[in-house]
Parts: structure tokens; sequence; C-alpha cells
């Protein structure tokens, strides 16, 4: 980072406070990356104590129940297949342990970086059925499509995805639309915003009547999005702004759009983690795809699990519960040894938390403007 | 909010108290990480290890420990699994002789004798046995340490990946006064190198990522950095080789031991342009990334301008940085690092991470 955008992100620090004088502000950060930046720079530490920001569902890893996992498990145990995923996704925890422990007793499992990277392993091993377990909103929706129509396209018959992309608006609503929520705005999800374009959250001050600024994952993004979002307050207006402009237009990634829908189509409802069933949340494999649809290939359980009683991963993913106001956090709860999926991912409300912001009040004195 | 147990304070407190317990190993089998050099490592090695084989000098866990009976020799050993054999920068015949000679160094010690033992897997190609055992040679001579005791076995072919390297090292202490309790309130933390290079050189050694950077593994000896301090001791309190869980790791530990908050100055810490570039397309933190050839030291404050200006007149050394200080006891054990835009926060250990051998 250089000595200007150091000088920048001071000057937006003291234009936030300004800004914000002694009222109360709650802003939604809804990307788990955006989560992951505030804690990762120590944003909080910053900013002065009325401004706060709430974590939202927009972390992949998080929604992801524990039934699926377990779905995942059953497929990664059949001694025929071999079991892609990304690397965060080893320690989830479902009904029956993680893939990480599976992996231990025997499962083939495999870290991958890229859906194509499993296409490649199921080219290069014809002998395994390969399955790439699918998770991610529009971000990675249409890598995965990609993934499919490659496969389709050269006749690979040993790939499969076990498909777990889900979107964001449909999430939002149903917590914006329930009871007792208290924000003051969103700072809306820059990397989906690339897929599906700024004008894809227009919903939300028309429907909601609260800001939303589309942000990028800098700190000075961040800190630009706050004193956006504030900036509106002051002047007493109700908008989706695009603070992410140098990657994000009002119509999106019309290509990637276009991928999503030709591979995917909406499921009448999915499961999230804390979250409950969410009606046309989420994509499965069109019909023409099938046979690259692990779940129509290998009759997947389909297991519902109970989330875990101790765990308040629903509630502080609806920014009701801060990280350390569950029970088990940080105690019975810990990055290595999970019970809930917000302490998963490093975009988990409650692994950065635990990683960076343990600090209380002790950490915020001494925050150093440089 | 709801009665779960108090103010985020009080939380806080409760959290630690739990951290600092003895860790306890309740898996039912070995995970990768029990490996990854984070809190399940440490469980491990606390409770089956060091309770099982119980005596003083292993319950130091230091880099290496005194011989009983034996005048300021200490001794230590260490394993290679690296994968693959050879990466930019070396391989793990120099790794072998380096990871072990820089545990003796960060103890003070300077080496004296080697052994090794080489696990091979049935198909090794002899001349790339070859070609790692002459690097071995050539890493011993530069060292100043010879190899004077090996044994070999060949396992069948799956039952290992090419070639497994464990050697064990004995030094005789040249710089006393050194632990890792030893941290006081008022000392500069110093690295003696850009960090992350080693890591990140074998990540994309093996091309499974998309990643085609000149970034080159730093594997050296770290004793040269070591002898230029002899006649500052007692001013030099604690020196470690930040190998597996990276530089974030070692200074926990030495926090954590020497019951002192340490804090960090993020712009200071050194760390080449590739390899910030590819740790962010990784998203791994490069204060997590194991290095080869990196030395962190804990030095009274009044003598770190002068260790530093040592330092950088070696090659070891060239790119060494102040990049904290000890500061008070607030919460002890606690190391907080203000970022890049002024913000402050924790830096933890490394917990269990996917990341792939590379040691």
């Amino acid at each position: 980072m250089s000595a200007n955008e150091r000088e920048l992100a001071r000057r937006l620090v003291a234009e936030i406070a300004h800004l914000a004088q002694q009222e109360r502000f709650r802003f939604m950060e809804v990307c788990g990356g955006h989560t992951h930046t505030i804690y990762r720079y120590g944003i909080p530490s910053l900013l002065p104590a009325n401004v706060e920001f709430v974590h939202g569902p927009g972390c992949p890893v998080c929604v992801i129940p524990m039934g699926r996992v377990d779905d995942a498990i059953a497929l990664a145990t059949e001694e025929a297949i071999t079991l892609c995923c990304f690397g965060d996704l080893l320690r989830v925890p479902g009904g029956r342990g993680s893939l990480m422990e599976a992996r231990a007793e025997g499962a083939d499992v495999r870290i991958v970086y890229s859906p194509l990277d499993a296409l490649a392993l199921a080219e290069r091993e014809p002998e395994r059925q390969v399955v790439f377990l699918a998770v991610g909103f529009e971000t990675t929706a249409p890598a995965t499509a990609l993934t499919v129509l490659r496969a389709a396209a050269r006749r690979i018959a040993n790939f499969s995805v076990l498909c777990n992309h889900v979107t964001i608006e449909e999430p939002l609503r149903a917590l914006l639309g329930a009871p007792g929520v208290a924000l003051d705005g969103l700072i809306g999800p820059g990397h989906v915003a690339v897929v599906t374009g700024a004008a894809a959250f227009g919903f939300i001050p028309a429907e909601f009547s609260l800001p939303i600024v589309v942000s990028g994952f800098e700190p000075n993004d961040l800190l630009e999005s706050v004193a956006m979002l504030l900036r509106q307050h002051r002047f007493g207006q109700c908008l989706a702004e695009n603070q992410y402009r140098r990657a994000v237009s009002d119509a999106g990634n019309l290509a990637a759009q276009a991928v999503i829908a030709k591979v995917f189509t909406r499921r009448e409802r999915f499961a999230w983690r804390g979250l409950g069933e969410i009606e046309r949340s989420a994509y499965g494999l069109r019909e023409e795809f099938s046979r690259f649809d692990a779940e129509v290939r290998y009759g997947v359980p389909g297991v519902s699990v109970p989330d875990p009683r101790a765990c308040r991963c629903g509630e502080v993913l609806r920014g009701a519960r801060k990280p350390w106001q569950c029970g088990v956090f940080g105690t019975a709860c810990t990055p290595e040894r999970p019970i809930g999926t917000c302490m998963v991912s490093s975009e988990g409300a409650c692994a950065a938390y635990y990683h960076y912001g343990r600090l209380g009040d002790s950490g915020l004195q001494p925050a150093r403007v440089r | 909010m709801s009665g779960l147990g108090g103010s985020e304070e009080e939380i806080l407190v409760r959290i630690s108290a739990h951290r600092s317990a003895p860790a306890r190993l309740s898996d039912r089998r070995i995970t990768m990480a029990h490996g990854a050099g984070g809190r399940a490592s440490a469980a491990l090695v606390e409770a089956l290890f060091l309770r099982e084989l119980a005596n003083p000098q292993l319950a130091g866990l230091d880099d290496a420990a005194p011989v009983p009976g034996a005048d300021n020799l200490v001794m230590t050993t260490d394993a290679f699994v690296v994968r693959p054999l050879r990466f930019p920068g070396g391989g793990i015949g120099e790794l072998a002789v380096h990871g072990t000679v820089n545990d003796l160094a960060a103890c003070g010690a300077r080496p004296l004798a080697l052994s090794a033992a080489f696990i091979l897997e049935e198909g090794l190609a002899t001349a790339e046995l070859a070609e790692q055992v002459g690097a071995m040679a050539a890493a011993a001579r530069r060292c100043g340490v010879s190899i004077i005791a090996g044994d070999t076995k060949v396992v069948e072919r799956g039952r290992a990946e090419g070639c497994y390297v464990i050697t064990t090292g004995i030094g005789r202490v040249e710089l006393a006064g050194l632990s890792p309790a030893g941290l006081k309130v008022g000392d500069a933390l110093l690295c003696s190198a850009p960090i992350a290079a080693h890591g990140i050189a074998v990540l994309t050694a093996r091309h499974e990522l998309a990643i085609d950077a000149p970034i080159v593994s730093d594997t050296r000896p770290l004793w040269p950095l070591v002898e230029p301090l002899l006649d500052l001791t007692g001013s030099i309190h604690a020196l470690r080789d930040a190998t597996r869980g990276g530089v974030a790791t070692v200074l926990n530990e030495l926090a954590v031991h020497s019951s002192v908050e340490a804090v960090v100055d993020e712009v200071a810490l050194p760390v080449a342009e590739a390899v910030r570039g590819a740790c962010e397309l990784l998203g791994i933190e490069p204060v997590y990334v194991a290095n080869e050839g990196v030395l962190i030291a804990a030095v009274a404050g009044g003598v770190a301008d002068e260790v530093l200006a040592r330092w950088r007149e070696t090659p070891a050394g060239a790119g060494a940085a102040r990049i904290g200080e000890v500061e008070r006891r607030l919460a002890p054990g606690r190391v907080l690092v203000d970022t890049e835009i002024g913000g402050r926060r924790i830096l933890d250990t490394l917990v269990g991470d996917p990341l792939p051998r590379i040691c």
C-alpha cells in the first residue's frame, strides 16, 4: 500500500467521524470477503464506536447446511469416487464429521483451486469418478457452469457436480423482510455485483427503504463505502450506489449471466445454514445436463440435519448476534474444531473475529493513524 | 445482550484462559492439521509426545535441547518430506542440512556434526537421489559441518513419495542466554530477511497453481547471522528460525513463553513484491507462510540498530528489518499488528491449514 493510499485512509477515517457525529449507525456488509477485510485491516479500531459493522449472510462456506456436507461425505466414501473441493470446505462440520476427517478415514478427497482442475483430474484419471463439490454465489457459479459445458463438449463421462450454488437476492429479501431488523444501510457484495450488475440491488432502497453501496475489497474501498452511506444519511437520500465502478457495471457481466442461465435452473427451495429454507434461492443443473449432476447420478441421500442447538450461526448470519455473543464462541467452537460454519471459512464472521478481532476495548485505544 | 455470559471483555478473558489451558488431543485419527504447525500440532506434541517422553530437556520445546551430561552441547532433529524434491532455489538436500543447522543456530549454537537417514521409495531415479545427496554435501561444506552417521531404508512403491530425509544435528552453544521466555518490555523485534519466499516457491514449483512468478526459496544457513552477534551476549534475548507456521506463529510462541505483549508494524514487514502478489492470489497471509532462511530476533532496544547493521553486511541479512516492539503487558501472550492503514488487530498463530507439505 502506497503512502498516498495511507493518506487517503486517514482522510476517509476523519470524514466518517465527522459525518457520523454521535448518532448510532449499523451497516451490514453482505459479503464475507468484506467481513474479512474489515477485521484483517483492523478497521473497527479506526472508526468511531457509534459506527458499527453488522456481518451478513454472504459467506458461501457459512451457508452450507450440515446435510449437504453429509451428502458430500457419503459420496466421497464411495470406493470409485474422488471428491474435489476448495480447501476451506474441508473443515466444515456436517452431522457426521468433516471432509477432513473422512479423508483421514480413507475417503479420496482432493483440494482444487478451480472447477477446471477437477475436470482435468477426471481426464487424467479416467478410472475414477470425479465429483466437484460446487459452492458459492453468482461469483463462482459461472466457472462451474463453464466447466459443465466443457465436460459436455468433450464428452467426459466420469465427471459430475454436487451443486450448492446460491443466489444473493433471495436471502437478502428474507433477512430484510424479517421482523426486528435494525439496519441503517448495506455494503453491497462487489464480486457478486461484477456478475449481476449494480442495478440488481435497486430493490433494497425501493422495497426496504435502505441505502446500499456496492463496494470493492480494498480497505479504502470499504472506508469510502461507509462514507458514502453516511453522506446519503446526511443528505436525506436512499439510493443504490456503486463505489466499485472499476469492476462493476450497472448491467453486470452478460456473458456470465448467459452461461448461468444456460446450465442452471432455480431450485424450488434450498435449505440455508441458520436461515432455514428459502424459495428459489439456489441453482441446480438443468435437465439436459443431468448426466453431470451428482445428485441425479448417485441418488445422493439428501439428508436434512438440524443445525446444532448450541451454535448461533443463524443469528450471526442474520446480523442479530455478534460472534462473541454465541455461547460456544472461542471455547467449544474454534477454527480448528468448529461447531458452526461461520468459524470455518476465513470469510466467516466468527473466524474473522476470532483470528483478528479479539481485542476488546484494550485494543481500540492506541491505534495509530499514520 | 442475552444471558450468555457477559461483556465482550469477559468473553475474551474466558477465551484466552481456554487457549492457554493444556492442549487436549481428542481426534480419533491423525489429520493433516496435526502436521501444519498450528494449534493441532501443538496438541499432538504436548498431549502425546511431551507427556509420554517427559524429561526436562524436551520440556523446553526449544528449537534444540541441551545434551545431558555434556557442557554447552545442544541437539536437534528434523524430518523433510517436501514435494517436489527440487524447487526453485534448492531441493530436499539443501533443506535437510539447513533446516537442522538453523535449529542449532537459533539456540546460539555453531553446528558440529550431522547425521542423515533416508527413506527411499522403490523406483526413485538414482540420478535424482545422487543430485540431492550432492546438494547435501555442498550445503554441509558451506556450513562447515560433516555428516558423520547415516541410515538408509527402501520401502515399496507407493509407501513413500520418492525420498524422505531425517537429519539430526549437534552444536556447541557460543551465544548464551537465549530463551524463548527471554523477551522483555522494550525489546525490539527484528526479521533477518524478506518473508514467505520458501513456501510460495515450493507451491509454485508444483504447477498446481496458475502462478508463474520468479520466486526462489530462501533456504540458507542462519549461523552467519548469529556469529556476528557473539559479543552482544546478554542483549540478544531470543532467536527463532521462522519455518513452519511462519513469522506469526514464531512471534506468538515467543510472546506466550515470555508472558509479554508484542506489537508488529505491518508496513515494516519485509515481503518481496512477487511473493506478496502470489500470497494475495492464494488468499494466504505472508506471515503464515514457511521460511527456510529467516531469523526472528528479540533484542534489547539499545542494540537493535547495531544488530541490524551487522546483519545487513551479510548476504543472509541484507534485507533485515525492525518489525515490532515488545511494548507492554496489557494482555500477556498476545501479538498485535498495526495494519497498513493504521488499524490494529490480533496477529494469531496459524490454525491447521490445508496447504501442502513444504519442508
